[in-house]
């Protein structure tokens, strides 16, 4: 497809843009000015209209096709939260900030409170914060806030942050942005991190432990309580990624258990769009010990039931503008609030009966490294059929052919040539089975004529394409 | 009531293939001492109650009150199309491009924006964007850091002060230092500048127009910081972009800012997205995701997510930065709101600022004791003193559903008369003429 | 002067003053394609087994580490436009940089080519 610049015709212009009701200023100073115009596309509304329509029709989606994407919870996107979250497209937040701002946006302060109030009693947590704009923007305010609290004890020494080798690699990136150093522990045949090379790791110079339960294996780690209790027994703090908390909703708050600081995906488990790889929400709650090192400023509840918006004056500073991706928290208000607390409970068993029907219908025909129940999701290993020469990848391609998202392929990355599939809850099992015919089907296509797989896919507007090229040539936009 | 579809047979199936008495059997795995203690939330409710209650919060959102702030956040047009293009399901429900056969809707879109914010910025090379304004002038600070192995940014204060503070948060936790240079007056205080910048510094930072509404020629900053070896980062406002020189023409390696004037509701603070753009040399120092031309087989042009050995998902705790999502939806409105502006359009919506903002300037300093502090040009935004304390005044405007501007007491101590004033396209002769009666009327009272 | 190897795939080769650096040939195949190659600075000082330049291929990332501790003198410049020559000849044109001021006794603590071939059967 021809790219919108392509399309430009020189002289041909799109939507009008406001008259001019005052006089003409002075010119704008020549020295100061640009030397022509951007060259933005010249295309008429109706050219506009097609070219990103059309584009549109070249992506997979949740709402065209099923997307059982690994560690990405692609749920259905609820069209009523987007009609909430619509609501407020007006609110201008620096209203907030002005003198006698803050009773003029009540309702969207009110919103804030409310969803930090959900947040912190589904996680178990005393306080939430939602200015953090994505997960591992989250992640990084979280182990921002922990560094703040050792430092504010004097306890400089602590330079080292645990994750487990199974951990998203925002984890340890995150730590190291927040000047921390990594320690990784490997996964113990048993599925879990190594509990013993955990135990020997940990010492009064770690901040901090990084967890994600259930782990990138689908699998809930019954040792959680004690991975914290070692934790807090060497002064270090635990820190739990929430991506997977979809799989708990309702029967384990990580608060609970332990845990001092969480960070939730309201993209993920809270049913906000992925736009394409964003935006999302990355809301981080926290103890009571904790809670003055959130970021400033705060929503507060005043005496007389209004809300304010508070300095927090011994806290990390700002990690965003203003209260976060208010949009999308307003989307993960309006779904928590439909479902409520039986709707909420029903997503994560439903999402971990659909995970577990859907490995043991597949387990025949895929190697699944850890034969146990798993939880929201569950990982595969295409290592059978790369003794006919098939890769994930392969099954993957070939599943775009037959109209299905592809599962995460090699991640986690201590599986060897992982799948690793998320039906998540909103999906009906007759969807799943056409899905399940399908992999059996590639299964059986990896012993009879891998050569098929290899060649997927066939269908699309392009076959597989040449990343080594993309990666060399570094050709990042369209050359005037 | 909720979203799942299993029917009661559906279950008793379903569990009969895995193998399992009952749904609750699957959570066996969770020791019963770890077992939620509470679960607290009221019921589920119907669409119709929901939105009875969320109107509600949205009818006191302030969204009647004539807004004449910015400080970074601009009420600009967004044309219908853009709207309902992203609103389309096939670009909101998916995920990040991993899969770029069935993704090129996505990718082709991310490779036109990134062309869109070059030719926006004069830079040659883009990301696919970053969370916002504050964070990508934080990123840009890291991104100055890697490319020079300095430890030390100079912040022009008269950067938008949230953004200053994003930035102070993001070096501190790498032992990074961020001196601040205070302007003079309302302008850049480009001597003091060029004084800070010595062999230990990764980069200058500038705003432009910075947060006083001043536009200012970086061209001789961007010199004396190549000859020691620094960046220049220029924050600049896209709509601006229009009228004002960019920042590759005024020499900066890395152009950052806040897009949300680019088709992006004001929306309470968010979703928006931020911006990054530099000289292909930095390229692989970009953090974030990158979108890349490439073919397949059989020589058909296509696009995918490139240099992605940067990042997180690969190089872990060494990746040039943590992030994982972009802002892909809100990139993608910013897209369409360039495109379907236009060129022209774009140009003459930069000038349409810049004459409204002229004659608010003119009518807002004929009042007694009001005057603007500005010395220089300005483009959409300028800074007034008003002769007494600016936040009573601003104040009692608000509660006549005019917000006047933004007093610049709670950030600059010593500044509690002024008041930074923005009128964009939206700003009709007569809104203006109002804020002009009120403020006369609030101050000669 | 005959090549010697270490655990981490990395090859080093004494000429005189010199001792050149690359990666080895199955370290290059198990990469992959590689997009690029990230050299060192002329002049840097490392220590045996440190970090000392970086590879990259399109959905991998690896350190390349010092075989002798030493001094930078050269890199081979060739491989910031055509990083595709360490696919090619990843033990010969695809060397990565030369070092000097080196301890040739350091040898000691690498592999020659045979152990090295048996270290790789083993893997």
């Amino acid at each position: 497809m021809q790219l919108i610049y392509e399309k430009s015709m020189p002289g041909r212009t799109g939507v009008r843009i406001p008259l001019c009701d005052v006089p003409q200023a002075q010119p704008f100073p020549e020295a100061l000015r640009r030397k022509g115009a951007a060259g933005l596309p010249e295309v008429s509304e109706l050219d506009l209209v097609r070219h990103y329509t059309n584009l549109s029709r070249r992506n997979f989606s949740v709402d065209t096709n099923f997307y059982p994407l690994g560690s990405c919870t692609m749920k259905y996107n609820a069209k009523i939260a987007e009609d909430a979250g619509g609501l407020f497209a007006q609110c201008h937040p620096v209203l907030a900030l002005l003198p006698g701002g803050e009773k003029l946006v009540q309702g969207p302060l009110s919103l804030v409170h409310g969803l930090e109030q959900q947040l912190a009693e589904i996680t178990g947590m005393d306080e939430v914060t939602t200015q953090p704009l994505a997960g591992a923007h989250g992640e990084m305010t979280g182990i921002m806030v922990i560094a703040a609290y050792h430092r504010a004890r004097g306890d400089n020494k602590r330079k080292y942050v645990i994750v487990p080798d199974s951990s998203h690699g925002t984890n340890p990136a995150s730590a190291a942005m927040a000047g921390y150093q990594i320690v990784t522990i490997p996964t113990a045949p048993y599925g879990d991190m190594d509990l013993d090379l955990y135990r020997a790791a940990m010492n009064d110079e770690v901040a901090a432990v990084m967890m994600t339960c259930p782990n990138t294996l689908g699998l809930f780690n019954p040792h959680i309580a004690e991975i914290c209790a070692i934790a807090h027994e060497a002064g270090a703090l635990t820190y739990y990624d929430g991506a997977n908390l979809n799989a708990i909703l309702g029967k384990v708050r990580p608060g609970d258990v332990g845990f001092d600081v969480i960070h939730v995906n309201l993209h993920k488990t809270f049913g906000t769009p992925h736009g394409g790889g964003g935006p999302g929400s990355g809301p981080v709650g926290v103890k009571k010990g904790l809670i003055p090192y959130l970021p400033t400023p705060r929503v507060a509840k005043k005496e007389d039931g209004s809300f304010g918006v508070e300095a927090h004056p011994e806290g990390i500073g700002r990690v965003s503008d203003f209260f976060g991706n208010f949009g999308v928290m307003a989307r993960a208000y309006a779904y928590i609030t439909l479902l409520g607390r039986e709707g909420l409970i029903e997503v994560s068993e439903q999402a971990v009966l659909n995970a577990n029907y859907m490995m043991a219908r597949l387990k025949e025909a895929y190697d699944l490294p850890f034969d146990k129940t798993c939880m929201h999701e569950c990982v595969f290993s295409a290592s059978r059929q790369l003794k006919d020469g098939v890769h994930a990848i392969d099954i993957a391609k070939y599943l775009i052919d037959r109209g299905y998202h592809p599962p995460t392929v090699y991640f986690p990355l201590n599986v060897k040539e992982a799948i690793m599939i998320e039906p998540t809850e909103t999906e009906s099992k007759e969807t799943m089975d056409a899905f399940i015919e399908v992999m059996l089907e590639a299964a059986k296509l990896a012993q009879e004529k891998p050569e098929l797989l290899h060649e997927a896919p066939v269908t699309m507007p392009v076959g597989r394409l040449d990343e080594t090229r993309a990666a060399r040539a570094q050709q990042v936009c369209c050359e005037q | 009531m909720g979203y799942c579809p299993n029917t009661p047979d559906d279950i008793r199936e379903m569990l009969a293939v895995i193998g399992a008495a009952s749904v609750e059997e699957l959570f066996s795995p969770i020791p019963a001492e770890l077992r939620a203690k509470s679960f607290d939330l009221p019921a589920g409710m119907s669409e119709f109650e929901l939105m009875r209650i969320m109107r509600q919060k949205a009818a006191t959102g302030g969204a009647d009150v004539t807004p004449f702030i910015g400080a970074g956040i601009y009420d600009h047009v967004i044309p219908a199309a853009v709207d309902h293009l992203s609103g389309r399901a096939e670009f909101y429900t998916a995920y990040t491009p991993y899969q770029p056969e069935c993704s090129q809707g996505t990718l082709q879109a991310l490779f036109e924006y990134q062309t869109a914010i070059c030719r926006l910025t004069g830079m040659e090379a883009s990301n696919a964007s970053l969370y916002d304004g504050g964070s990508a002038v934080a990123e840009a600070a890291l991104m100055s850091l890697r490319i020079t192995g300095r430890n030390r940014v100079v912040l022009d204060a008269s950067v938008n002060p949230l953004h200053r503070e994003i930035v102070r948060g993001y070096l501190h936790g790498l032992s990074a230092e961020a001196v601040e240079v205070a302007p003079a007056g309302c302008a850049c205080d480009l001597e003091r500048l060029m004084g800070s910048i010595d062999a230990e510094c990764a980069a200058v930072i500038v705003q432009n127009p910075n947060f006083f509404g001043s536009v200012t020629d970086f061209s001789a900053l961007a010199e004396k910081a190549h000859q020691s070896g620094a960046l220049l980062i220029v924050s600049c406002y896209p709509i601006a972009l229009g009228l004002v020189a960019t920042p590759g023409e005024m020499g900066a390696d890395i152009a950052v800012g806040e897009g949300q004037s680019l088709g992006n509701a004001p929306s309470f603070g968010g979703p928006y997205f931020g911006f990054i753009a530099t000289r292909k040399s930095y390229i692989r120092n970009l953090p974030g995701r990158i979108v890349g031309e490439t073919v397949d087989k059989q020589g058909r042009r296509g696009y995918v997510l490139t240099l992605q050995a940067r990042e997180q998902h690969i190089k872990r705790h060494k990746a040039t930065s943590n992030i994982c999502s972009n802002q892909s939806l809100c990139a993608l409105r910013g897209l369409i709101f360039c495109a379907a502006i236009g060129k022209k359009g774009f140009s003459d919506l930069a000038r349409l600022n810049y004459d409204k903002a002229e004659y608010a300037k003119a009518v807002v300093s004929r009042i007694k004791g009001v005057s603007v502090l500005n010395c220089g040009p300005t483009f959409n935004e300028f800074t007034v003193s008003l002769g007494k304390d600016a936040a009573p005044v601003v104040e009692r405007l608000l509660a006549l559903g005019v917000a006047a501007g933004v007093p610049l007491g709670g950030y600059y101590p010593g500044m509690e008369k002024a008041l930074v004033v923005t009128v964009t396209e939206k700003r009709s002769k007569e809104e203006i003429d109002r804020l002009a009666s009120l403020l006369e009327e609030a101050l000669c009272s | 002067m005959a090549k010697f190897f270490t655990k981490e795939h990395e090859w080093v080769e004494i000429e005189g003053a010199l001792a050149t650096v690359g990666i080895s040939e199955h370290a290059a195949h198990e990469l992959g394609d590689i997009t690029f190659v990230e050299l060192p600075q002329v002049g840097k000082s490392v220590k045996q087994f440190d970090t000392l330049a970086g590879i990259e291929s399109v959905k991998a990332a690896s350190d390349i580490y010092a075989p002798l501790s030493g001094k930078v003198a050269q890199v081979n410049s060739k491989l910031e436009d055509a990083p595709e020559t360490v696919n090619e000849s990843a033990e010969g044109e695809g060397w990565i940089c030369k070092m000097e001021g080196f301890d040739a006794a350091e040898l000691g603590a690498l592999m020659d080519a045979a152990a090295y071939a048996e270290y790789l059967k083993g893997m």
